[in-house]
């Protein structure tokens, strides 16, 4: 697909982005748990044009078992984009770009998971980003928290992310990929929000420190809002299963 | 796939004494907890590449070497030179450093500093295009750590800003298909200053340079990049835990003001 055209302007006269946002808005979010069959917990995302599907498996024997740790369980992370996930196709081949992102993946999960409770074992949390729209980092945190909590792995609380950007001067919340392209700056951040702590943050771009504070309020606002979502997700999931079991239960005093 | 990596098994008595002194407002090296580690910086000590620095932040040491050369340009980006990060934490300098391909430690150092030089827009891409579209010079920033004793990053981003800013050139021109070189050497043109500058989060204390004992027992590390008008240019938290929004505050303005100390010594020793 040939890369679409560099907009004119990120924001119009009215203060509106080009996707019909403004500026504290969010994109539309779709989360869902539990529709893997064999991964022990997994979680779906949409955010914007992001699909991300994470399939977390474990605690379960550490293979190769020489990674594995005396006294908790290894947390493992593999952050993936699929070739036909953005514009151009990507090398399949693991990029530097997604070691990194790996790795401040999961060090923005080992806070939340008890990992001391699984000794000699790992979990595993597989993001797979099937199509990228911007801030996939974050969409993937806040599903891989959800896919952790879905295969009963016990954890403190779930991790919410959301990225800000600045556009055309003006910090901007959930930078869509035209505005991550074309705007100032990227500031991704993980939030534990009981335990009030950020457990993801990068930056790329221009900030003034007065605009990464405005910046920082809005992600975490975000954050709050998308930890919400997660708990509504969750919570469906199990009226599902209600639901299935008291249908079987009328059947049942039926027959 | 990135794993929780194992660490080296340091004693529990240690562990609580680097702790413990943080916590009551000393540290293991003996210094204050914004304060750096005594910094030596030394350029050109490698005469085949354009520009080089060796930096000691105490008993961490790094080397620089950068190097240009004539390649072709990304087909995104035809009017601007190319610039290459890469870093070796090699088994001489540390216990910890194995070989093979890079780890993402490795990996995550050498695009941290990547992402200082290239948002700042440090090094002036437009100079280096010799025919648009298809020749340009690519600046190669080799990143050699020899002594790991904490604080690679900060290391490593001084070294890199003293190499570019102590660099030289020879002019390029296209003559025909060819390239070539005019005598007289010339800097690299360099249009803004990234310094680096990392935090631990001891206990519940921030300190600024954490030494290795204290790496090894922090609960989570923040860096952030400050260019030379004091504004953060490139960000990256790392460790287990996190920091809560009011160290975030305070963290980014003692780095606004630890940068601009730093920044003045690597141009000192860049200027010889």
């Amino acid at each position: 697909m040939p890369e679409p055209k560099q907009p004119e302007k990120l924001i119009d006269d009215k203060g509106i982005r080009i996707d019909g946002r403004r500026l504290d808005q969010l994109r539309p979010i779709k989360l869902e748990v539990g529709i893997l069959d064999k991964a022990d917990g997994s979680a779906y995302i949409e955010q914007g044009k992001n699909k991300i599907l994470v399939g977390v498996y474990g605690p379960r024997e550490a293979h190769p078992k020489h990674i594995a740790l005396p006294d908790r369980a290894v947390l493992r992370c593999r952050y993936r984009m699929a070739p036909f996930s953005v514009d151009e196709r990507k090398n399949p081949a693991p990029s530097r770009r997604e070691m990194e992102l790996s790795k401040v993946i999961r060090e923005s999960l080992e806070s939340v998971v008890l990992t001391d409770l699984y000794p000699r074992t790992t979990i595993d949390v597989f993001i797979e980003v099937l199509q990228s729209d911007g801030g996939s980092r974050c969409a993937g945190i806040t599903a891989a928290s959800l896919a952790l909590a879905d295969a009963g792995i016990p954890m403190r609380e779930l991790v919410a992310a959301c990225a800000v950007g600045k556009i055309q001067g003006h910090m901007a919340l959930d930078l869509s990929d035209a505005e991550d392209k074309y705007g100032e700056a990227d500031l991704p951040v993980a939030w534990v929000p009981n335990a009030n702590l950020v457990t993801l943050l990068q930056m790329d771009g221009i900030l003034t420190t007065n605009e990464f504070e405005k910046g920082l309020t809005m992600a975490l606002d975000a954050c709050k809002t998308i930890h919400g979502m997660q708990q509504e997700a969750l919570k469906k999931k199990y009226l599902v299963i209600k639901e299935v079991a008291e249908e079987r239960e009328e059947t049942e005093v039926v027959a | 796939m990135s794993f929780t990596p194992q660490l080296p098994p340091v004693a529990k008595l240690e562990q609580k004494t680097v702790v413990d002194l943080v916590a009551n407002g000393k540290r293991i090296d003996d210094r204050a907890a914004d304060s750096y580690r005594p910094l030596h910086i030394q350029v050109g000590l490698i005469e085949k590449a354009n520009g080089s620095a060796q930096v000691h932040l105490g008993k961490s040491k790094v080397l620089v070497g950068v190097k240009v050369e004539t390649g072709t340009p990304f087909p995104d980006t035809p009017d601007e030179g190319v610039l290459t990060v890469n870093a070796e934490l090699g088994p001489l300098a540390s216990p910890l450093f194995e070989t093979g391909p890079p780890s993402e430690q490795a990996i995550e150092l050498a695009r941290v500093i990547d992402r200082g030089i290239r948002e700042s827009k440090a090094v002036d891409m437009k100079s280096l295009v010799l025919l648009k579209g298809k020749k340009v010079q690519v600046v190669f920033v080799d990143i050699y750590i020899l002594d790991h004793d904490g604080n690679l990053i900060d290391a490593a981003s001084i070294a890199a800003l003293a190499a570019l800013a102590s660099a030289k050139l020879l002019k390029a021109e296209l003559k025909g298909d060819e390239v070539v070189y005019k005598p007289g050497l010339h800097p690299l043109p360099l249009n803004n200053h990234p310094v680096a500058v990392t935090f631990a989060k001891v206990g519940k204390t921030i300190v600024v340079d954490p030494v290795l004992e204290e790496e090894q027992v922090m609960n989570a590390r923040l860096t952030v990049t400050i260019d030379k008008n004091g504004n953060i240019c490139a960000m990256q938290k790392g460790g287990l835990s996190g920091f809560t929004q009011d160290e975030l505050k305070t963290i980014v303005h003692l780095a606004v003001q630890k940068a601009a100390e730093n920044r003045a010594k690597i141009l000192a020793a860049a200027k010889g």
